[in-house]
């Protein structure tokens, strides 16, 4: 197991350092920050000549990449232009971002792993039919849309809570947005752990189980969930970075200011520190998500072990 | 074990649940924090928010409000009047004495002297502070050596700028510049407390001026808490307790907030509202012109639209849009169709009229003729370019496209290039990319007619991105800027003007309106010229 997680650990270096590249050509590529701080007007060329020569602008880019990285791993992930510094804007936003991960994702293993139960075990029947059908609506409802029209319906319309998210971001004002980032994921977990419960009813595990007189409960917590939960553990798990970077058209809707915010505001400023910056952590994230699924297998399924 | 743990749980579930309540009911009342507080949409500053580096609006709006300068524009007329300056005296309108008023303070106490001016300008002006707005000194002697184009600076002040006495200093200006007074109600030129040159962090962290609002909290990014200052002793004391500005990336939240009453005033209706906006608002909803423009420049710098001939085109072009159906269909009469390139917003006075005149009319027969007799379009065909990530650019640029390809009626000769962000476009355009018109928006710094023509068409000017040069049009800038009657400089400038409606280096498309609503709960809310709230009177209740 220890061997197995350092193994794990050393293969996140070239993903760490090809990811990281990668980002910082695509944002290289869309070209000179420096004039997009003037506005309308022409920039100055003294000052811009400065300024690009403060953010190493005028270096040849594998110059720029190494001097960034160099700075990454003493904790400096430089300046964003409106003169904040790039760890200040983390600190404020990835707290509010991973707080509505935390909702969305409760959401989708509460509602997501009922539902796909419910519907598994009754499969063919009239429930688990409407509840496909329901899910496909879900899933083909873009996020934009499901945001702006619950945002309508609860916010202008019933008043029942505001449109925007305060500055604080609370649990309580985070629910609608959870539910909203939650939506086409859940709709997956839910057809997931359908089809995997469904799959194993009838296995031999189960059957022994009922043989042996357990409660049904019992049967289906324990047994039948504990060994169809593997595929959707994997889903969840990917999810939770796919969320993180993935909630830029929520955090739109709802003015959450968090780290979909921050890489708006990044690459229509073509800001490159605070995306390049951002972006990393969320590789760093993902890295670490997947990690932790692949240990969670060995604990719902002891069969399988790690050399 | 079990028995002793749950009454503990159960009270902490209890207290869990009252917090909850108790935080939504004060989270989920009216739009302020107080009873004489408003609350307001905001957008995040591009740069730190310092008077020099500051040149949008969002930033311009804080700085408007914490900050008095030697002249303030009149938020009706956009006439400069003397605000913390007494007087401001030249005899050959290239030296000019400053006196300042007696007893103006920055709200943490310090006098404003002439000091206060000069050493803002001066750190403005130089080089290794990377300030912006740094160009707009270079009228004053001396800016060359604080501001070299390459290298380091060869002084630490400017010469042109020197201190008398605590309330007077003298400026010298390289050229004759006749309302330059009138340009130092730009935020550029605002004083700075020496709190500023002490601990500039400190104080960009909660910037410190000397008008009618404090700052009380700033959190970067997300919202701003300003309080009235009850020692202001300027004439325009604010009429509320307070404003909170509230950051907003969508436009479109920030008005459902309003509709639902959990906002005050949103100073951008958003463009798919607009059409709701009468029936959701009623008279609560305002729409005045502003000072922007937007044009469709032409690049000279390339060969085929700069050849002798091409002007016939140019205006051909212009004559094939029509600006009345864009205006209406696209942007529900939020533009105003342009006659000239300036804006209605200077008034007839300041030096609008309608310049364009017959070139600016949409005639579909007279354009097609035009674009026929200077020869047609280059290679037969055009591109327009914009950047697409706000304002509704790519619509409108389909509609003139549209427009121009009807008028023309040999297919789809008329395409659209559509940039996927402002910084790339931006890129583009100061880089001198360009292959065909483009887009060109101005929002002018202060209310003169100069500020809409000479950065924008004077030969070399720091906003000429087409490049156009006209030996006319330079000399009768010239002229204008030496005249010391301020009518006789208009109407030299309206000559000038008289040249790009012959020339047509720039199609001048339509007027940007200022649009905003506002609750109930406020009155009296009127925009500036700068489509800015005049938020110090605001009246709440």
């Amino acid at each position: 197991m220890g061997r197995y997680v350092i193994r794990r650990l050393l293969q996140m270096i070239p993903v760490f350092i090809g990811t990281t590249l990668l980002i910082f050509l695509m944002v290289y590529a869309l070209g000179d920050p420096v004039a997009a701080l003037f506005g309308d007007k022409a920039p100055d060329p003294a000052t811009a000549a400065r300024i690009r020569e403060e953010l190493h602008l005028d270096e040849p880019l594998w110059k720029q990449y190494l001097l960034y990285m160099g700075s990454i791993f003493q904790g400096d992930f430089g300046t964003a232009f409106n003169g904040q510094q790039v760890t200040e804007l983390m600190a404020a936003a990835f707290p509010v971002t991973l707080r509505l991960t935390v909702v969305a994702i409760l959401i989708e293993i509460v509602v997501g792993v009922t539902l796909g139960v419910v519907s598994g075990l009754k499969r063919g029947r009239p429930l688990d039919t409407g509840l496909l059908v329901l899910t496909l609506v879900v899933i083909s409802v873009p996020t934009f849309v499901s945001g702006y029209l619950l945002q309508y319906l609860f916010g202008v319309k019933w008043g029942w809570i505001n449109p925007s998210v305060s500055s604080e971001a609370r649990f309580d004002e985070l629910l609608l947005p959870g539910v909203v980032l939650a939506l086409v994921s859940l709709a997956y977990v839910t057809r997931l752990s359908r089809t995997s419960i469904a799959e194993n009813t009838r296995a031999d595990y189960v059957r022994t189980a009922v043989a042996k007189g357990l409660p049904r409960r019992r049967v289906i917590t324990r047994h039948l969930l504990r060994n169809s939960l593997i595929p959707v553990v994997t889903f969840i798990g990917a999810d939770i970075g796919a969320l993180m970077g993935g909630a830029i058209v929520t955090e739109r809707i709802f003015n959450i200011h968090g780290v979909g915010y921050q890489l708006y505001q990044g690459i229509l400023r073509n800001n490159s520190p605070t995306v390049v910056g951002f972006v990393t952590i969320l590789v760093i994230v993902f890295l670490v998500a997947n990690l932790l699924v692949d240990l969670l297998y060995a604990v719902l399924d002891p069969r399988i072990r790690y050399a | 074990m079990r028995g002793a743990s749950h009454p503990t749980t159960w009270a902490a579930v209890a207290a869990a649940v009252v917090l909850a309540v108790t935080a939504t009911a004060c989270g989920g009342g009216g739009g302020g924090s107080g009873d004489g507080v408003l609350s307001s949409s905001w957008g995040d500053p591009q740069n730190p928010l310092e008077p020099a580096n500051t040149n949008e609006v969002q930033g311009g709006k804080v700085l408007d409000m914490i900050f008095r300068g030697l002249k303030r524009y009149d938020p009706a007329t956009g006439e400069a009047k003397d605000m913390v300056a007494q007087s401001i005296e030249t005899t050959d309108a290239q030296n000019f004495t400053v006196t300042l008023k007696d007893g103006w303070t920055f709200s943490n106490g310090e006098k404003v002297t002439a000091k206060s001016f000069v050493d803002a300008w001066n750190y403005a002006a130089h080089i290794d502070n990377k300030q912006n707005n740094a160009p707009f000194f270079a009228d004053i002697v001396g800016y060359e050596d604080v501001h070299p184009e390459s290298g380091a600076a060869k002084a630490q002040t400017m010469r042109g700028l020197v201190v008398k006495d605590e309330r007077t200093f003298t400026v010298a200006l390289t050229d004759k510049f006749s309302t330059w007074p009138d340009t130092l109600g730009y935020n550029a030129f605002m004083p700075l407390p020496q709190a500023f040159f002490t601990d500039r962090a400190a104080w960009l962290d909660k910037p410190v001026g000397n008008g009618p609002y404090t700052v009380d909290a700033y959190t970067k990014g997300s919202e701003m808490r300003l309080r009235r200052w009850d020692g202001y002793q300027g004439p325009d004391k604010a009429r509320n307790d307070g404003v909170d500005l509230r950051v907003y990336t969508d436009n479109n939240t920030a008005y459902q907030d309003l509709i639902s009453g959990n906002l005050d005033l949103v100073d951008d209706i958003p463009a798919q509202q607009l059409k709701n906006v009468e029936s959701d608002l009623g008279d609560r909803y305002i729409n005045q012109p502003a000072l922007i423009i937007q044009t469709l420049a032409f690049p000279f710098y390339r060969p085929e639209w700069a050849k002798p001939g091409m002007e016939k085109v140019r205006i051909g072009i212009s004559k094939a849009i029509n600006r009345e159906q864009i205006t209406r269909q696209i942007f529900q009469n939020t533009r105003t169709p342009a006659k000239d390139w300036t804006s209605p917003a200077l008034g007839e006075k300041g030096g609008y009229g309608d310049v364009c005149g017959d070139a600016c009319v949409y005639d579909a027969a007279a354009a097609k003729r035009l674009i026929t007799e200077g020869g047609g379009l280059p290679g037969g065909k055009i591109t327009l370019t914009s950047n697409v990530d706000t304002g509704s650019h790519r619509q409108w640029m389909d509609a003139v496209c549209n427009s121009i390809n009807n008028v023309l009626d040999s297919g789809p000769v008329c395409t659209v290039n559509p940039v996927g962000t402002f910084a790339d476009f931006r890129n583009q355009v100061t880089n001198y990319r360009m292959t065909g018109p483009f887009r060109s928006g101005w929002q002018a710094d202060y209310p003169l007619i100069q500020n809409f023509l000479e950065p924008l068409y004077y030969t070399g000017a720091s906003s000429n991105y087409g490049k156009f040069s006209n030996e006319r049009f330079d000399a009768l800038v010239d002229r204008a800027n030496a005249e010391s009657d301020e009518a006789t400089a208009i109407k030299d400038f309206q000559d000038a003007e008289r040249i790009l409606a012959a020339q047509m280096p720039a199609i001048p498309l339509w007027y940007q309106n200022g649009s905003a609503g506002y609750s109930e709960r406020l009155s009296d809310v009127e925009l500036n010229q700068f489509s800015v709230p005049v938020y110090d009177q605001i009246t709440v209740g």
